[in-house]
């Protein structure tokens, strides 16, 4: 045992330094919180262990709600990417999402220069071993060097190396990702203080030396070619992009899979822990899915200064020499060299049903946690709960109020319900399906919804919270114009509307009326009725969906006043729900475990059916009036 | 507190010569008045609070009186509830209460679940605060006797039905996920707007004609049809006066048919069942002669219902053995008849002959058992032991609002499909539509649909 010594006082600790650990610490730090980050390695600060891309359906619109609240991920993603698309442009515009191909290296280094340049915050290597803990309260951290650092709060966001533990055929080794030091004490540590911990499997694929692969047999997956930013506050694009490739499983890939199956960790019972259904193995692809006859692979480069290659798609436990045959099976990589092995990993993470809404445990005061720790997947979804726990964490620290988003505010309101709500059987990744108002939660519209409430905590400029109101100001100015000013059936309209249709105006019409068809847009309408000063693309964009959508919108905002009206029922936190009597026992064990808020979280919990709900506001009711008299 | 509008049948099903709907909520009166017509043509809206109204209610989509009603309103504060209350009394029996209150729940009230009238008085603070316990208590049981009667259903002609537009919707429905969640994805086409449109059509169609069926449903308008078997001096005649005298028939006021008694409807403890063709019966003394006659076998294969009447008295006849295999597999209720004799019969053997089913044993005579055959038939129905060749409950107008609700949403995202709007907003009420499809057999949960996406699609990195 080292000597232990007293190292300093902070008001926010955070353990661990990925995409969840850097977001907790700038908001923590940025409202003002005296912050230590505590990270095994400092040279892995926002690591990407997995594949070197962030964005997507769902995901890359976290990333958006994220930089509305002042977050960092969006504007490193803008400044290091090597490649940017709009996918889903062809559907609505609920579902468009942005993503990004990262250099891993240079967004590590920009993430890291970003946490160095903040004030209020220490960036220090060390391993956490133990949280210090009096009567339920965490109150500092004591690290392997002896040093204790006390601080009014701390976060958790260590990712996978809970006891990680790499497995490659029956190869199995204590570690983190990536061969890092694994973090066995304090996995232990969480254990004796009482948390319900469970075991979780994730993977990754083999990468290969771009100079060996014959790209003549793929097809190229270019970016846009035109500029893309996740930042509302970007203004300069990164234009000189690297394409991906796409290539295929062969025949062959199926039939080394099916030969080699008993040496596949996930097959020979090697591996027993929950894996995510939607990130299977290749192993998983080929034996769940026997009747397809191939699949995608996708080579994504892993920077602009290496020659590595991603191998999307080739997932895999199995053993190295197998990995090797399976990648020489692949059409346009028969001759590629591999450089690293893809491997599974197992970890320990948190049954999330034991934090409430603001990440902050249950069971221990003033301790949060976050990212893959609490049972999800994707960086986006760590970043955001970091987000998230930093500030509510700092809030904490500083006196200030906490920050929950319900599940109309953001997808990261969602994902955070989900966890905290139902819990999660395998790592949990955030879908637009996910989401019951995505057409209120668009990509488009994340400054919107969220710019207020970031500046409210201090996390946004003056200056970007000015942009913000003149854009909205913008944005309702001209809905109101479009609705109030008329269209006549002239020569230039029959025109400029010719364009896309060939139904003619007949009669005089409001511009707005006009623009809900869905073959005109509002390039169109701003010719024929133009506005006294031309609009961004940005509040242009707005104004169409809102009007083209209303109805829609409007249905959704209905739901969602329905929901808020029951998110207005709180439950007491003191509530006995063993002393209720009427409520089903398998309902009154998941309520007595995620202990919910209101009445709307109860009604969204598994096992707990509408008579429950019926009785438990009967029950509160009752205390209500019992109180009064 | 502010609570939807709730309605529900407040009197005991079928009994009594008049039944009352009531309605509480904020949006009672004008419910009411969008189906309530008084010959002045004056809305409720109008009146004043505490008054009754003569009028008719109106299906306001095809324009047909419905029923011939008194109205009474009632203005929040001084109601049971302390909210708007419209009670609406119409003629008793299953056939036209239940129309009203069809009627009433597709204009917009929700069915009040069990206890929930009480449940907001008691919310309300119109309640004592010593009542909460009972209150919770009341939800509980009928909550629990609602899902017995909701899982036999499932087992229902309904229930598959219903598995099966949601199959095809929720198939569309993952296909057209699968591409906004994973783009790149090859496997799937991207989902078309015309295939979009020939599945909620079809969808559509189905839903229409269920509720073609529910509207006009043979239970609610016919009763069960129940055939009353035996050989002659059984006392089949004696057990038909007895289920009529015992029980108020059911007034009908289907076309054709004039408000009078008809003999061969009544409503036992609020199944109503249809005597059929009981003068037949009264001919045939001599069943089994006639067993072979087309008309019979057509009478008896019809039929939902067997009542069989054995002579206890007497040992079982070849007659009877004839009868036995002639109705077996049909849903049956054996009536030993004659208990005030000495017992010959052998019930054991009747047992085996039916397969086990249930036997009651009365003294028409003597006026004994008859308590005995009414519980039996009300428990095979309620339990849904007896599945008519239409799906129609007693519970149907939950199903029926429902159903109203899943057509008015696909027609909505058809309508959306034909203008052109974006697959995946198209999607938002194909979705509701299996959503709400999916509360009528109680299973709703969105992880359903997740684990769908994966079950079919192999999916991720």
């Amino acid at each position: 045992m080292p000597n232990k010594f007293e190292a300093g006082t902070f008001d926010c600790i955070v353990i661990g330094a990925g995409h969840a650990g850097v977001e907790a610490a700038l908001a923590a730090a940025r409202m003002g919180a005296s912050t230590l980050v505590l990270t095994l390695n400092l040279d892995m600060v926002a690591f990407m262990p997995c594949n070197p891309s962030i964005g997507g359906p769902a995901k890359g619109i976290v990333v958006r709600e994220i930089d509305a609240l002042g977050g960092a991920m969006g504007k490193v993603i803008d400044k290091t990417h090597i490649q940017m698309r709009m996918l889903n442009t062809g559907k609505g515009p609920a579902v468009r999402a942005l993503r990004a191909q990262l250099d891993k290296v240079l967004y590590q280094q920009e993430m890291k220069r970003v946490l160095e340049e903040t004030d209020n915050l220490k960036l220090l290597q060390g391993a956490v071993e133990e949280l210090i803990v009096e009567d339920d309260v965490v109150i500092g951290v004591s690290t392997q060097s002896g040093a204790i650092y006390r601080a009014k709060t701390v976060l958790i966001t260590t990712g996978t190396f809970l006891r990680g533990e790499v497995v490659i055929g029956d190869i199995r080794y204590s570690s983190g990702p990536n061969n890092q030091m694994p973090s066995i004490k304090l996995a232990d540590n969480l254990r004796e203080l009482g948390f319900g911990m469970v075991r979780f499997k994730t993977g990754t694929p083999p990468r290969v030396n771009s100079r060996t692969i014959d790209y003549s047999k793929t097809e190229i997956q270019p970016g846009d070619d035109v500029p893309r930013a996740f930042s509302f506050e970007t203004t300069e694009f990164i234009m000189d992009q690297l394409p991906c490739w796409l290539t295929y499983t062969s025949p062959r890939t199926h039939e080394i899979i099916n030969e080699s199956l008993h040496l596949s960790p996930m097959y020979s019972g090697e591996i027993k822990s929950a894996s995510p259904s939607y990130c299977p193995s290749i192993e998983d692809k080929i034996v769940r899915f026997s009747d397809k006859s191939r699949h995608q692979i996708f080579l994504e480069p892993e920077g602009r200064n290496t020659q590595e290659v991603y191998v999307q798609g080739l997932s895999t436990s199995l053993p190295e020499y197998i990995q090797k045959q399976l990648i020489e099976s692949v059409p346009g990589l028969e001759n590629a060299e591999m450089m690293r092995a893809g491997y599974a990993i197992e970890y320990d993470s948190i049954i999330p049903t034991q934090l409430k809404p603001t990440l902050e445990t249950k069971k221990i005061r003033n301790l949060y946690t976050a990212g893959q720790l609490n049972g999800t997947s994707g960086y986006e979804e760590a970043a955001g709960q970091g987000l998230m726990a930093g500030i509510n964490a700092a809030a904490r620290a500083l006196g200030k109020e906490e920050l929950v988003l319900g599940r109309a505010d953001a997808y990261i309101g969602v994902l955070i319900d989900d966890l905290v709500t139902k819990g999660t059987s395998e790592p949990y990744r955030l879908l637009t399906s996910r989401a019951e108002y995505r057409l209120l939660l668009r990509h488009d519209n994340a400054d919107l919804r969220l710019t207020e409430i970031g500046y409210g905590l201090g996390l946004i400029s003056e200056n970007r919270h000015e942009n913000y109101l003149v854009k909205k100001k913008e944005i309702e100015e001209e809905v109101a114009r479009l609705r109030k000013i008329t269209i006549k059936p002239e020569e230039h309209v029959h025109e400029i509307m010719g364009e896309s249709t060939e139904i003619k105006l007949k009669e005089p019409m409001k511009a707005a009326h006009i623009l809900k068809r869905p073959e005109i847009n509002y390039n169109q309408i701003a010719r024929i009725v133009p506005p006294i000063e031309k609009l961004s693309l940005e509040v242009e964009e707005q104004v169409e969906i809102f009007i083209k959508y209303e109805g829609y919108i409007e249905k959704s905002m209905q739901q969602v006043e329905r929901m808020k009206k029951m998110e207005d029922k709180k439950i007491p936190d003191n509530i006995d729900y063993d002393a209720i009597s009427g409520i089903a026992t398998e309902a009154k064990v998941t309520l007595n475990v995620v202990r919910p808020l209101s009445i709307a979280q109860a009604s969204r919990m598994p096992g707990v059916n509408p008579a429950d709900i019926s009785i438990l506001l009967v029950y509160i009711e009752h205390g209500k009036i019992a109180k009064i008299t | 507190m502010h609570f939807d509008t709730i309605a529900a049948i407040s009197t005991p099903a079928g009994e009594g010569a008049i039944a009352i709907v009531r309605l509480s909520g904020d949006e009672a009166v004008q419910i009411a008045d969008r189906v309530f017509r008084s010959p002045s043509g004056k809305k409720l809206i109008e009146e004043q609070s505490h008054t009754i109204h003569y009028g008719h209610l109106i299906d306001p989509e095809s324009g047909e009186t419905v029923e011939e009603v008194m109205v009474s309103l009632m203005r929040a504060p001084k109601t049971f509830t302390r909210e708007d209350v419209v009670e609406v009394n119409c003629h008793g029996g299953i056939v036209s209460v239940n129309r009203v209150l069809a009627l009433i729940l597709v204009e917009g009230a929700r069915l009040a679940e069990p206890g929930e009238f009480t449940k907001r008085a008691f919310l309300n603070g119109r309640i004592d605060l010593s009542q909460s316990e009972a209150v919770m208590d009341l939800i509980r049981a009928k909550t629990d006797r609602a899902m017995n009667v909701a899982l036999n259903q499932m087992e229902g002609k309904l229930s598959r039905l219903i598995r099966e537009l949601r199959l095809a919707l929720v198939e569309t429905i993952a296909e057209v996920e699968v591409k906004i969640d994973y783009p790149e994805y090859d496997e799937v086409e991207e989902t078309t707007i015309p295939q979009m449109i020939k599945t909620c059509t079809w969808v559509k169609e189905e839903i229409d004609k269920l509720l073609q069926t529910s509207a006009q449903g043979k239970i609610l308008r016919e009763g069960l049809s129940t055939v009353i078997v035996g050989r002659p001096n059984v006392g089949k005649s004696s057990l038909l006066n007895s289920l009529v005298q015992e029980n108020k028939a059911i007034v009908t006021d289907i076309a054709g048919t004039t408000r009078d008694i008809i003999e061969e409807y009544v409503n036992v403890r609020g199944v109503p069942l249809k005597l059929v063709d009981t003068a037949g019966i009264r001919e045939t003394e001599d069943i089994v002669e006639r067993i072979g006659v087309e008309r019979s076998r057509q009478v008896l294969k019809e039929a939902d219902l067997i009542l069989l009447v054995l002579n206890s008295a007497e040992e079982l006849s070849k007659e009877d053995e004839l009868l036995f295999e002639a109705i077996s597999g049909m849903d049956m209720i054996v009536v030993a008849n004659k208990t005030d004799l000495v017992q010959k019969v052998d019930l054991s053997r009747v047992r085996e002959l039916t397969n086990n089913a249930t036997i009651v044993t009365t003294s028409l005579l003597q006026d004994d058992g008859i308590d005995e055959l009414e519980e039996a038939i009300a428990g095979l129905f309620f339990e849904g032991t007896i599945e008519s060749e239409d799906m129609t409950y007693v519970s149907n107008a939950r199903h029926i609002a429902l159903l109203h609700k899943a057509s008015a949403r696909i027609e909505e995202a058809l309508g959306a499909a034909e203008a052109g709007i974006p697959v995946d907003m198209i999607q938002i009420d194909v979705t509701r539509t299996w959503e709400i499809l999916g509360e009528i057999i109680g299973d709703t949960v969105q992880e359903g649909l997740i684990n769908e996406l994966f079950s079919r699609f192999c999916l991720g990195k």
